[in-house]
């Protein structure tokens, strides 16, 4: 029984038939990546995943609970957070306030009415926001004005927003997208280190191969809406069903 | 200092000596000389700097933090007299009661316009405050006439039972005779002392004095907010409202407690202005009004602590004193040119005050908008940093701290 | 059934009004996606331009009339406009007579030229800032042209009739088999009422038949495909704002016989005009156009005696009501499309 269980999850749009009968099943402390072309319907996966979009059909359990119905703030205060293909950060905030307000988030829940006391004074919130800030190595950055920052940066802040609330589950939309080499090298390591040392899983869609097969353990293959495979990275590689899906991408 | 840090601190006490000292300050010219129709130090206009103050500190929450821009504020101000009054009318002539109960109903309005208004964001929301705001103020003048007193407004008279005890302030009339005038605790508001040093003549009163005390309070609490986790996640909504979501921050209720604390501050704003002058008209809810607090608190700097105040007391001083000059008095400071030069000096000049000052409001604000989006605020630091630079180099390597 | 008629009559010369100025509103919002509070405020010049037409009409020169004495017994001195000595009393006096129609002609290049300059002054300026920041500057714009039309032309209402033709009622009623007075209606307000229609058919024709409007339109639907193709759609779009301002000066052109003119009359019609867009659907111009007939209507209804009596200050309300009650269930308005605005 994996941390995410998805199954027979539909989505139509108009004519379009989005997503049909998509099963996937993510273990606990695994990184699973989801490929597949073009139009695959990985993101509209991605959003029924986290409450953007509500499936016509099937069902979506994270934990054991449904996550169908619930507003994007409540699945993420269930544990799961999400970085997006474009860094969503607070862009006319500072770093360090970037980071505590998730840390908020985290101890007070969806809202709290703290209109008095100043934030200065919530040491804890400091601490871990500090500490986040440490992990990620963007202490010294902490005053500056977030959209100020380098495309890289912003990308690392978003990931530290999402780590810092210790998530369960964290969701990935291709993070090294309009990377350069080292930086996609650098965000793999990164990934890799989460993984390892902070028992988080991790659910990744990600067009960059050399990404896909350094981090995840197991790899589902999407193509029109449907799961073709659900494998190992050793059997995708040489499978050819997949190379059916990527013909004429010439990126396997 | 009262849980602020040292700058908070020291703008909280400069405010607080300006307030004091308003009645000198702004009396700076000796009566009788030419420049005395300049002096603003007179209490119906300080009241009215101080009271405009809390309503544009009210809005700036409202707009400043999250970037809702509301054009109905005004209803909650209206709201806010009308409740006023009629504690004034049927309780006692004490102004405690009144700006109390004002607050409240201004928070209850402004609790169903923002449940249904927020629903919307952009210029939907504007459209729909807009929307709410035109409709109080129809109802007000015609429908609502037992409550308003619709076109000839609402004031108190010798009829109203004013059912607490004498010492509190009730009771129908006075002794001889009259309609008592709002008080607190048995000090009357209107009530004065002059002190005249020299050729100069100040006016100290008691109804600007708890007016200004109720706007230092309210600007502490705005301060208190702005530097608070609730004031941090206004900035988030105004920032980036999916990021908030997918942070597990609910925005909706952020967004109304927000609303209603904006409105609850239209509310205390219109009760004191039925407290200071006991008079309300439905005009005080008219779209018009809700345009003049957005336009005092742009024109001071949108997000800024002190703006808003710096921009309801320029309005209210263009609006009281600059509408006052003349083709006469411009006669007269330009006389020292040649007669010809007068005229044209006059032709000029004169469209844009006395009566005109609308004219110049309008382009004032349009400048601000364009080319100082941070207002007079900005404007003010631009210049401190002229000058600051002249006498220091750049510390290199500097990371600049974004402007609060 | 009179009754009824005679409400759907009246809604419908407000209605038109109401139409004209949210189709400016949005033809501007559809090109540009400027959010333009001085909207109102083009209506208003448009009515002034009747009010300096008319007097330049009427400027005259003082004339001794040996005939006639005043009552002192001194010849008697009449003004006699310039018109009368070039074209003589009668056509002279039937020019000043027909001034308010002649003010379209009038208006139109001078409404044309005050949209361009708007637009190229400072409305350029403000496409990439937020929707805020674009109500702030062009409300700051609204309140220095009405400030400037105060200056020049006072605070009162300046009176300008339609021509003698005009004046006086239609029995409507009579007119369909119903009892005479039954339903009356003024002849100005049929007029009005024709004008805006073809004035709304010219602009749909404009966009649907011509070149230059089919560009317009395939910029209003994606800007960035258009541009790409190498075509120059900013001075397109600067064109159609001086259209959009005519279309607005007309409506106030032709409005001055049903409302006197008067500085704020602008503002007054601002608000109402912002709450049709939004109920037709913002960025629609059908929707612009049926809402504005469709408000009008209700409008009207909402004023009848049984109805008022029924709910009291409905007639006043009504709009706002519908404006509320269409953004709650129908964000996109009458006729809209998703995602206008909606962020």
């Amino acid at each position: 029984m994996g941390i995410l269980e998805v199954k027979g999850v539909g989505k139509r749009f108009g004519g379009l038939q989005a997503l049909s009968e998509v099963n996937l099943s993510v273990k606990e402390n695994t990184v699973h990546a989801i490929i597949g072309p073009n139009g695959a319907g990985k993101s509209t996966l991605l959003n029924c995943l986290v409450g953007k979009l509500i499936p016509d059909t099937g069902s979506v359990m994270f934990d054991g609970q449904s996550v169908l119905g619930r507003s994007p703030h409540e699945i993420n205060q269930m544990g799961i957070s999400r970085v997006f293909q474009t860094p969503e950060i607070f862009g006319d905030l500072t770093v360090m306030e970037n980071v505590m307000i998730p840390c908020f988030a985290k101890r007070d829940g969806s809202f709290e009415l703290n209109a008095i006391s100043p934030t200065r004074k919530h040491g804890d919130i400091r601490d871990m926001a500090e500490q986040m800030l440490i992990d990620v190595n963007m202490q010294d950055k902490r005053n500056m004005q977030a959209s100020s920052m380098s495309r890289g940066d912003k990308r690392r802040l978003e990931m530290a927003m999402c780590l810092v609330q210790k998530p369960r589950l964290l969701l990935l939309d291709e993070p090294t997208a309009g990377m350069a080499r080292a930086d996609t090298n650098n965000t793999i390591d990164l990934l890799k280190e989460i993984n390892e040392t902070r028992d988080i899983t991790m659910a990744i869609i990600e067009h960059d191969m050399h990404v896909v097969f350094s981090l995840a353990q197991r790899i589902t293959v999407l193509a029109q809406g449907t799961p073709l495979v659900e494998e190992t990275p050793d059997n995708i590689k040489g499978h050819p069903k997949v190379r059916e899906a990527y013909l004429g991408e010439a990126q396997v | 200092m009262l849980g602020l840090d040292k700058k908070d601190f020291t703008l909280l006490l400069i405010v607080s000596a300006l307030v004091l000292l308003a009645p000198l300050l702004l009396n700076p010219f000796p009566e009788g000389s030419a420049m005395a129709q300049f002096n603003a130090g007179y209490p119906d206009l300080m009241q009215r700097f101080v009271i405009f103050g809390i309503f544009a500190i009210g809005f700036n929450i409202l707009f400043g933090l999250t970037g809702y821009l509301s054009f109905g504020h005004a209803a909650f101000l209206g709201a806010g007299s009308y409740a006023g009054m009629w504690m004034l009318k049927l309780l006692s002539m004490n102004v405690i009661p009144a700006i109390i109960f004002s607050t409240l109903i201004a928070g209850a309005i402004s609790f169903l316009i923002g449940w249904i208004s927020l629903r919307r964001s952009g210029i939907y929301f504007s459209i729909l405050t807009l929307a709410f705001a035109q409709m109080a103020f129809v109802l007000a003048a015609s429908v609502l006439t037992p409550i308003t007193g619709g076109e000839t407004g609402l004031q108190p008279a010798l009829s109203d039972p004013r059912i607490l005890p004498e010492f509190l302030g009730g009771g129908s009339v006075t002794a001889d005779g009259n309609i008592p005038k709002p008080s607190l605790f048995g000090i009357e508001m209107t009530a004065s002392s002059e002190v005249a040093v020299g050729n100069w003549l100040w006016t100290l009163n008691w109804g600007y004095y708890l007016s200004g005390f109720m706007m230092l309070v309210a600007f502490y609490i705005a301060i208190r907010i702005f530097r608070s986790p609730f004031g941090l996640m206004l900035k988030a909504v105004k920032s980036n409202q999916q990021r908030m979501s997918y942070t597990g921050l609910n925005t909706r209720p952020y967004m109304l407690a927000c609303f209603v604390i904006s409105g609850m501050y239209a509310g205390l704003a219109g009760g004191l202005m039925a407290a200071m002058d006991p008079q309300v008209g439905a005009e005080r809810m008219q779209w018009t009004a809700s345009g003049e607090v957005v336009l005092m608190t742009i024109l001071g700097g949108v997000g800024t602590l002190i703006g808003p105040v710096l921009g309801a007391g320029l309005i209210k001083y263009f609006e009281n004193i600059f509408s006052k000059i003349n083709k006469a008095t411009l006669e007269v400071w330009f006389g020292v040119f040649p007669d010809w030069m007068t005229d044209l000096m006059v032709t000029i000049v004169y469209p844009f005050i006395g009566k005109g000052w609308h004219l110049t409001l309008g382009l004032m604000f349009m400048a601000v908008v364009i080319f100082l989006p941070g207002g007079l605020v900005e404007g003010g630091q631009k210049i401190a940093k002229l000058f600051s630079r002249k006498k220091e180099p750049e510390t290199p390597g500097g990371e600049a701290k974004p402007a609060e | 059934m009179d009754q009824i008629i005679l409400q759907i009559l009246n809604g419908l010369d407000k209605g038109s009004a109401y139409a004209l100025i949210a189709l400016g509103l949005t033809l501007i919002f559809g090109t540009l996606g400027v959010v333009n509070f001085a909207h109102g405020a083009l209506f208003m010049l448009g009515a002034f331009c009747t009010v300096t037409l008319s007097r330049m009409l009427s400027l005259s020169h003082e004339v001794v009339d040996e005939t006639r004495t005043d009552f002192l017994g001194n010849p008697l001195k009449v003004d006699v406009p310039y018109l009368y000595d070039i074209f003589g009393e009668t056509t002279g006096a039937a020019i000043i007579d027909w001034a308010v129609p002649l003010s379209i002609l009038f208006s139109i290049p001078i409404m044309i030229l005050i949209g361009i300059a708007m637009e190229r002054g400072l409305i350029k300026h403000f496409y990439k800032r937020p929707h805020a920041d674009q109500i702030l500057v062009t409300f700051g714009l609204a309140i220095v042209l009405q400030e400037i039309i105060k200056y020049y032309f006072g605070a009162n209402q300046i009176p300008t009739p339609a021509p003698e033709a005009f004046v006086g009622s239609f029995d409507f009623g009579a007119a369909i088999g119903f009892d005479p007075n039954a339903i009356i209606y003024p002849y100005w307000r049929i007029v009005y009422f024709f004008f805006a229609m073809t004035l709304i058919a010219g602009v749909f024709a404009f966009l649907q038949f011509t070149t230059f409007g089919m560009v317009v339109r395939a910029g209003m639907a994606d800007r960035e495909t258009v541009q790409l193709l190498g075509i120059n759609i900013d001075r397109r779009f600067t064109i159609m704002f001086g259209i959009a301002a005519a279309v607005a000066g007309l409506a106030g052109v032709m409005y001055t016989p049903i409302v006197s003119p008067n500085y704020h009359m602008g503002m007054d019609f601002l608000v109402i005009s912002f709450v049709v867009v939004v109920v037709g659907g913002m960025g629609s111009l059908p929707g612009a156009v049926l809402a504005g007939f469709v408000l009008g209507i209700l409008e009207s209804f909402a004023s009848m005696r049984e109805i008022i009596e029924l709910l009291p200050g409905i007639n006043q309300v009504v709009i706002y009501l519908a404006a509320i009650l269409i953004l709650l269930t129908r964000p996109r308005g009458l006729l809209g499309r998703k995602g206008v605005m909606e962020d």
